[in-house]
């Protein structure tokens, strides 16, 4: 019999409210270990308040959240180490070179031999011409290139990332997930992904969560979603729960 | 892709690390900006050299006037020590707003407190680039070698080095909750302190009211401590224990601020979106 791997994320019931505004309403979730996950939502359905609530750079109002079995509010320093992230909205130093920079994160990290890295990031990622270079100096496919290289600097066991090709051109984007698939299947990573690309969530993820106004509305695989809603795409799926078409009730998702 | 091992981020030596590489970082960024080096030195020397000639234009005049303005050189070099040393701190945290790597850093294993280390020992390096060569040039100009106070210059600094960081440690933690919006007190809060601490004046000059609110104050004591020595030639302890005593109470008080913002910071959500 095989046993259940342990879940990389935990939510109980959480919830995040600045005053009367919930932005997150009571949503409870398990990531489990090596998969790859999508939140997936329009815009204010709550996914980049739930990411920052995994990441502890918000408290939740209520409710609880394990990361790599640790409480991340109580425990946010034994784990941290252990995962990373990746925002095309946050940005590294633009006057450090990209090697500068690297080096700073991956001390910050705890990487022991920091150059050797470096190394296998910059051919994995291919940064090697770009490394001297200052980061504010390179074009947007570059900047995340980088951004996902300091990412993967302390090989996270999570890897949590926002929007992860927004405003990149086709090719760069369809570089850039085939390098995150080569990662999990390298690393066996847990990857927790918040996107608004359709196709990049169907490639890339064993696994859904839908959320709308702060509540997970529906969940399941790609294909399990596409064929739950009757429809060709998962864009598709996506409007009909954007646009409040609810489901049959035999087939809505049982809570 | 190989993955190498991490080392264990809860030991003293994975937590100096993680303040060399912000420091390291700080570095880089001065390293790779000429004009942020020349910034450095540039305004505490022309505020050396004003300051200096209008002591130079008192020599031979006689009363009290004369006597405040014997020490105007001092009073501006000990005086860039507490500005200079706030402005070090709190530059080298605005840096990661400005440059939008707040989040990077938050949600790495970097604790608050090793940021707050980092800053201090910025803070001194920023210092140093700057005073240093001002010093030199007072003592080429005017004369006026501030080193020859020995002890009692490092009595000094320490007293006004720690003021700085706690005021930096409250501006810091403002900016953190409130976003860039807040960063205008980071330019302009010490410069309460150049009125109230006595700078260039004997702190009976003021209101006796206010008297009491300047003697609350740790650098109070400093700049009194300056004028007793270059004026009495006498150094006096009692006022640098005076003044050490706020520190310790002012810098506990910086810290706990600090900490209660960027736990408010937490619970608004303001860490990621760091802008106005």
């Amino acid at each position: 019999m095989n046993a259940k791997p342990p879940a990389a994320v935990r939510a109980v019931d959480l919830v995040k409210a600045y005053g009367k505004v919930v932005a997150v309403d009571h949503i409870g979730f398990e990531v489990a270990a090596g998969s790859v996950t999508g939140l997936l939502g329009g815009n204010g359905a709550g996914k980049t308040t739930t990411i920052a609530m995994i990441m502890g750079l918000i408290l939740p109002s209520a409710g609880r959240i394990e990361v790599l079995g640790h409480d991340i509010v109580a425990e946010r320093h034994k784990v941290l180490h252990r995962m990373n992230f990746e925002s095309p909205y946050i940005d590294m130093p633009h006057r450090l070179t990209v090697r500068q920079n690297l080096r700073v994160f991956g001390m910050l990290y705890g990487v022991a031999d920091i150059d050797g890295r470096i190394a296998d990031l910059a051919a994995e990622l291919d940064l090697e011409s770009l490394l001297e270079r200052e980061t504010g100096r390179l074009s947007a496919g570059q900047k995340t290139r980088v951004s996902l290289a300091k990412a993967l600097v302390n090989a996270p066991e999570l890897l949590l990332l926002d929007e992860p090709t927004a405003s990149l051109d086709p090719d760069t984007a369809d570089w850039i997930r085939t390098r995150l698939e080569t990662y999990r299947a390298e690393r066996g990573a847990t990857i927790l992904l918040a996107s608004h690309n359709m196709p990049e969530v169907e490639r890339l993820c064993d696994d859904v969560i839908m959320m709308k106004g702060g509540r997970i509305v529906d969940r399941g695989s790609p294909s399990g979603l596409v064929a739950r809603y009757g429809r060709d795409t998962l864009e598709d799926v996506f409007l009909d729960v954007a646009r409040g078409r609810a489901l049959e009730p035999e087939k809505a998702p049982a809570s | 892709m190989k993955f190498e091992p991490l080392a264990d981020p809860a030991t003293a030596a994975a937590s100096l690390r993680r303040i060399a590489a912000m420091v390291l970082r700080y570095w880089y960024l001065l390293r790779s900006s000429w004009p942020r080096l020349v910034e450095l030195v540039y305004w505490p020397a022309v505020q050396m050299i004003t300051w200096g000639f209008l002591q130079v234009s008192f020599v031979g005049h006689e009363g009290a006037l004369a006597r405040a303005g014997a020490t105007f050189i001092g009073a501006v070099l000990l005086w860039d020590i507490l500005f200079r040393g706030q402005i070090g701190f709190s530059v080298s945290f605005l840096e990661e707003m400005w440059a939008r790597n707040m989040g990077n850093l938050m949600m790495s294993p970097l604790k608050p407190g090793e940021f707050i280390a980092a800053l201090m020992v910025m803070s001194i390096v920023r210092l140093a680039i700057g005073f240093v060569p001002v010093t030199l040039l007072a003592i080429c100009f005017f004369g006026f070698n501030l080193w020859g106070l020995g002890l009692a210059l490092a009595a000094f600094f320490a007293n006004l080095i720690f003021t700085s960081w706690s005021i930096g440690l409250v501006v810091s933690g403002l900016v953190l909750r409130n976003g860039l919006g807040a960063e205008n007190l980071a330019w302009s809060l010490t410069f309460l302190l150049l009125l109230l601490s006595c700078v260039y004046y004997p702190v009976t000059t003021l209101p006796e009211w206010l008297q009491s609110v300047a003697l609350l104050l740790p650098p109070t004591y400093v700049f009194e401590g300056l004028r007793a020595i270059l004026l009495d030639g006498v150094f006096r302890g009692d006022l640098m224990l005076k003044a050490a005593g706020l520190n310790v109470v002012l810098f506990a008080a910086g810290l706990v601020a600090f900490f209660r913002l960027f736990a408010g910071a937490r619970r608004a959500g303001t860490l990621l979106q760091l802008g106005e």
